[in-house]
Parts: structure tokens; sequence; C-alpha cells
């Protein structure tokens, strides 16, 4: 059963795909939640059971936005190529590997889609869930969240170093830049709106 | 019934799976399935190939099955070696 799921996502570029939906819509779920954690950072005044309510709903509705939003896609692309393929074959193709890859891969693309930001922000969470158990005395969960969204940034970008062959510290740190412009863009709106 | 060992089959067949990959799974149909293939034309997403197989005893159906399978379709047997099957000795 993998050996023949292995040969479908090689025979449809499947991976290269998953790869990229991975890479998208994780770097969403990082942003998102560095975005509502530095929210609730500067504020200063929610407390932690509101916080993890408010990052678990934006969390439901990344996983949710991801897995329907890649499925309609990807099943609409992967139909179009099929018929495209089937138009310089002069046949039908309904009996054939690629017909079955087309009918399967969307939900694979589809999973990868919505998971990725699913786990990486249950990852940034953890501190959180840590702190409701009483488990991390001493340090600050929200700041230790913060740091986790930081890092998952500068680990997606390594991550695109090296799938593109550029230096994995550079792509690393263009990666971290862009989440301290968001967070710096929160302070500033902050600071904007007076918000206490 | 005769026994096939050769045949030349002119076949269009997608880009996906490469033509190492589409020989390969061809010559793993059967034991000792020997498989040439020679490309004769690369379009945009189709080549056109010429696939020689030959072995002991050939099973043309599962031959074009499975090319269907991969997304090829036969346009034609240039070329076929047949055998009589041995008669079995009368005692």
């Amino acid at each position: 059963m993998f050996a023949r799921l292995r040969y479908l996502i090689a025979l449809s570029h499947a991976h290269n795909i998953a790869r990229r939906y991975f890479v998208t819509n994780g770097f969403d779920g990082v942003l998102t939640m560095l975005g509502l954690l530095m929210g609730f950072r500067v504020s200063g005044t929610a407390s932690l059971e509101l916080i993890i309510g408010a990052c678990l709903g934006g969390v439901v509705a990344l996983f949710m936005s991801g897995l329907t939003s890649a499925y309609i896609s990807e099943s609409a692309e992967k139909e179009n190529e099929l018929r495209k393929l089937e138009k310089s074959m002069l046949t039908s193709l309904d009996d054939s590997a690629h017909a079955e890859a087309a009918r399967l891969m969307p939900y694979l693309i589809a999973l990868v889609n919505g998971l990725s930001p699913l786990l990486l922000a249950l990852l940034i969470l953890m501190p959180l869930f840590l702190a409701q158990q009483q488990l991390l005395v001493g340090l600050p969960p929200l700041d230790m969240a913060l740091a986790i969204a930081l890092l998952l940034t500068f680990l997606l970008g390594v991550f695109l170093g090296r799938v593109s062959g550029r230096f994995w510290l550079w792509t690393g740190l263009s990666a971290l830049m862009i989440a301290a412009v968001t967070s710096l863009l929160i302070l500033f709106l902050h600071q904007l709106m007076g918000v206490k | 019934m005769a026994i096939v060992t050769h045949v030349v089959l002119d076949v269009l067949k997608p880009h996906q799976p490469n033509v190492l990959d589409f020989a390969s799974q061809l010559a793993d149909l059967g034991e000792n399935y020997n498989v040439n293939l020679v490309v004769q034309e690369v379009d945009d997403k189709t080549h056109s190939v010429i696939l020689k197989i030959s072995a002991d005893c050939l099973d043309f159906d599962a031959i074009t099955q499975h090319i269907e399978a991969m997304g090829g379709s036969v346009h034609s047997i240039d070329e076929v070696d047949v055998k009589s099957k041995p008669r079995e000795s009368v005692e």
C-alpha cells in the first residue's frame, strides 16, 4: 500500500506540491500565532485561559481553511491536468495510475496543508498548555511561546534554504526578519491606537 | 495455443512514469523479461516509444494492461515472434 502511494506521489509530483503547501501554510500558522501572542503580550491583561482559547480558535480555523482550500484547488487542478493529458493521449485514462493519483493526491496535499499550521501552532502553544497544567514554573509562558514561534520561523527559512540549495543561515535569517517586521508592525499599531 | 516470445510495440506514453520506470515495471511482469525501449518522439506531454520485449513466454495481455495502467496506449504491434507449445510425449 505504501509502495503504491509512493509511486502515485512520484507520478504526480505531489511531494513537491505538498512541500510547497507545508511551508506556505506552516508559515501562515506560525505568523498568525506570533501575531496573536504579540497582541496579548503588548496588551498585557489577558488571562492564560483567554489566550489559549483565542489561539486554539485560530488554530482550528487555520486547520480547516488549509484542509478545504487545498482540497478544492488541488482536485480542480489535478482534474484539469488529467483532461489535458487525455487530450494529448487521445484516449481515456480513467483506469490508469494517473486517474488514481488525480483522485487521491488532493486528499494527501489537503492533509499536509491542514496539518502543517495545526502542528506548528500547537508546538508554539505548548508553553501555555504546560503553564496551565502548572508544569512550567518560573518561566513566562507567553515569552516562551513567542520564542518558539521565532525559532520555528527561522527553521522554516532553513528548510526553504535546503530546498532551494541556498545558504541555510541566510534563508533562516530572512524568514526571521519577516517575523521581526510582523512583531514591529503589531507594536507600532498598538502604540498608534493607544491600546492599553 | 502458441507461445509469444518477442513483441515490438509502438506505444504512446505520458512523460510520467519516465522511460526507465516504464521499462522496469514491464520487466517486472514476468521471469526473464528483457525490455528494450527506444524513444522515437518527444511531445509536450507525451513520448512515442518503441518497446521490444522478449522472454521464454510473454503474457501479452498483462503487458498491454500494464501499459494502460501506466497511462500508455498501444498504437500498433509491429513485430511478433511466436512458437508452438512443445507436444506432450505420449508413451
